[in-house]
């Protein structure tokens, strides 16, 4: 068997007593600096790439395997307790994991975030394994047409993130994608709505809105009750770790995320973000159980699935990584600098050249996921002392953290300016009963979905037919369409509405 | 005619506005056509689709029995708003200078401590002693984690007294 050969000799590789150090060191270090509101995994590997340039290959792969995955679970630890996205992805944890630590859940949605991405690393790394040579002929088939039919798609499922009016949801989603533009255009090199100002001509960013939007426009909003009324946190904090009712809902929904995660993940170009939406919206759509809390109020599967999806995600977003030479994501670009840095070129020829690399940084990245349940599940009871600290000593601390966290990432104090412009129009967002969710997908979309639909049409000599005559994007689309008509339906629409009045 | 629900109408009169902003602002980029898009095509067509979207949440905003209450947008926290945007401008301040007023960069310690007191002010008890307290371990706690452990490029200290 081609694939026990091949992962025992990633293993062989990877295991020894200094790399379990190394994984180890990294874990803690990718935790500690990713749960800093506004510093997000691209951010902390990018300020800790420089510590392992000194190590050999192999042991700086599993240190930054070790890294990434410390801070993207610090990140979500980070959505989970004071509703601050660190990362695209985190945004759809946030929206029930941020509930379920108010109503003092805050243990099982972490211990959920943890579980369920190690169970969904675990699968993509065997797919991996298994299927990385055939699941390459997939990404082929994939044209521009495709990859706007799939944004299509993953737009119309992010409106049932938003848990009020519909077309809010859908308005916020335009303005996103709108927001997305803002910048140079990469075809022309034309600054587009960037009012002669430098800093504006590189795009607006990703960490300034979500601070913004989300930090400082929540804080304004929860300083505007009194302190009695003042819904932050119920005092009481019931168990650490995920009850068996909890594992009853969880599992289901781990199996659902992990297989999309697996499927999505080998679309070069955002496919493991799309997978966590994706996941969420399946979830959704699933029937609740008798006395099962809603979506949107702190379901567990709400938590767990799109944590799995990222993560299954990312392991199968490999492929592309390997095969075709496309970083999928900002940090697996990160990754592919540091393997050249260590002389690896990542490419169709490494499974060959370098099998005992290739493989052992496969295993690499399953030794930094389980270092994490090992390293994270004790840590919960710590994170969780974090929820006691009084609001009036938590929120000065917070405003700090984003203001430092958005200057960190350009050392420049117009980001500062920035995020106070996002603070004010965040609050307003919450005043018009607007949710900020589908914005930061329209946001994060935008640029991408331009991209591929002026492509598109370019390759098509102007003709829109193009999008529903190749039978891959005609199926996304129908899919959009099918999505589209269920959410809008009567009968679904008030029981949405219903499962989602406000409290 | 009354206003049925004024979250919806203000929320769909902000996209209709931004919507038309954005798209008046794409003509003045080249539109191009459906088979070379310029760059104002794109924002052109999403800037006219948001301000339709804005219209009909609107015009919805008018009609709908949904809020017998009328859906009031409420007060405004002006106090909470002003504190917290303030805070964060003078950090950005302490940190940067302002070289428009011959002010020097005073650098991170001085910035989180103008930022904690002045968020603090957002509270409803304001306590100074206890202020201070939370500024000296942000303090600490920052240049520990930003300074020492991740080495960023910042100014610590006022540039008079680092040079």
């Amino acid at each position: 068997m081609d694939l026990i050969n091949n992962l025992a000799l990633g293993f062989g590789v990877a295991f020894t007593f200094q790399n379990l150090i190394y994984a180890f060191i990294g874990c803690l270090l990718g935790t500690l600096i990713g749960v800093l509101p506004g510093v997000g995994p691209v951010a902390t590997i990018a300020m800790l790439l420089p510590a392992t340039y000194a190590l050999p290959p192999v042991a700086a792969l599993i240190m930054l395997a070790g890294i990434y995955y410390g801070a993207q679970y610090g990140g979500s630890t980070t959505a989970i307790l004071v509703n601050l996205p660190g990362e695209a992805s985190s945004v759809v944890t946030m929206i029930d994991g941020y509930q379920m630590a108010r109503k003092g859940r805050a243990g099982p949605a972490l211990a959920a975030a943890g579980l369920g991405s190690f169970f969904a690393g675990c699968v993509g790394t065997l797919i991996l394994a298994a299927f990385a040579a055939p699941l390459t002929e997939v990404a082929f088939k994939f044209g521009p047409a495709e990859y706007f039919s799939l944004m299509v798609l993953g737009l119309i499922g992010a409106v049932v993130l938003a848990s009020g009016s519909l077309i809010k949801a859908v308005a916020m989603i335009v303005l996103g994608l709108l927001m997305g533009l803002v910048g140079t255009d990469v075809n022309s090199g034309v600054a587009r709505f960037s009012f002669d100002i430098p800093e504006l001509t590189d795009g607006i960013g990703f960490i300034t809105i979500a601070m913004g939007v989300f930090g400082y426009g929540e804080i304004i909003h929860n300083l505007s009750h009194k302190e009695e009324d003042r819904e932050v946190f119920t005092g009481k904090v019931e168990g650490l770790m995920p009850t068996a009712e909890d594992f009853k809902n969880m599992v289901p929904a781990v199996l659902r995320g992990t297989a999309i995660g697996s499927i999505l993940g080998i679309l070069p170009g955002g496919g493991a973000l799309l997978a966590a939406f994706a996941a969420y919206t399946i979830e959704k759509k699933t029937k609740l159980k008798p006395g099962e809390v809603p979506f949107g109020q702190g379901n567990i599967r709400g938590v767990a699935s799109p944590e799995s999806a990222n993560n299954s995600g990312s392991q199968t977003s490999f492929i592309p990584l390997l095969t075709l030479g496309i970083p999928p994501n900002a940090v697996m670009a990160l990754m592919v600098g540091a393997m050249t840095i260590h002389n690896i070129q990542p490419g169709p020829q490494v499974m060959t050249s370098n099998p005992e690399l290739f493989w052992g940084l496969i295993a690499s990245m399953w030794i930094g996921n389980a270092m994490l349940v090992i390293l994270n599940l004790p840590l919960i009871g710590m994170w969780i002392k974090l929820l006691t600290v009084p609001y009036r000593w938590l929120f000065p601390a917070i405003v700090l953290f984003c203001a430092i966290g958005v200057y960190s990432t350009n050392n420049n104090t117009f980001d500062i300016w920035m995020v106070a412009a996002f603070g004010v129009i965040g609050y307003l967002f919450i005043k018009l009963g607007v949710e900020p969710a589908p914005l930061l997908l329209g946001f994060i979309l935008g640029p991408m979905m331009e991209e591929n639909l002026r492509r598109a049409m370019l390759l098509s000599r102007g003709d829109w037919s193009v999008f529903v005559t190749r039978p891959l994007s005609a199926s996304l689309l129908a899919a959009a369409a099918v999505l589209l008509v269920i959410v809008m339906l009567p009968a679904v629409k008030s029981k949405r509405e219903e499962a989602f009045v406000e409290e | 005619m009354l206003i049925k629900s004024q979250k919806d109408f203000f929320s769909g009169l902000m996209f209709t506005v931004v919507g038309a902003a954005f798209a008046y602002g794409a003509t003045g980029y080249s539109v191009g056509s459906g088979g070379r898009m310029g760059p104002g095509y794109f924002p052109l067509l999403l800037g006219v689709i948001l301000a339709i979207l804005g219209a009909i949440i609107m015009f919805k905003a008018l009609v709908s029995q949904a809020h017998p209450d009328g859906d009031p947008i409420g007060k405004w926290a002006w106090k909470p708003l002003f504190y917290i945007i303030s805070a964060n401008l003078l950090f950005g301040v302490m940190l940067g200078g302002l070289p428009s007023i011959g002010l020097p960069p005073m650098g991170l310690i001085a910035g989180i401590f103008a930022l904690t007191i002045v968020a603090s002010l957002a509270g409803d008890s304001f306590n100074l002693k206890e202020v201070l307290v939370l500024s000296v371990i942000l303090s600490i706690g920052s240049y520990a984690a930003f300074i020492l452990l991740l080495k960023l490029q910042f100014p610590v200290w006022p540039t008079f007294i680092a040079g």
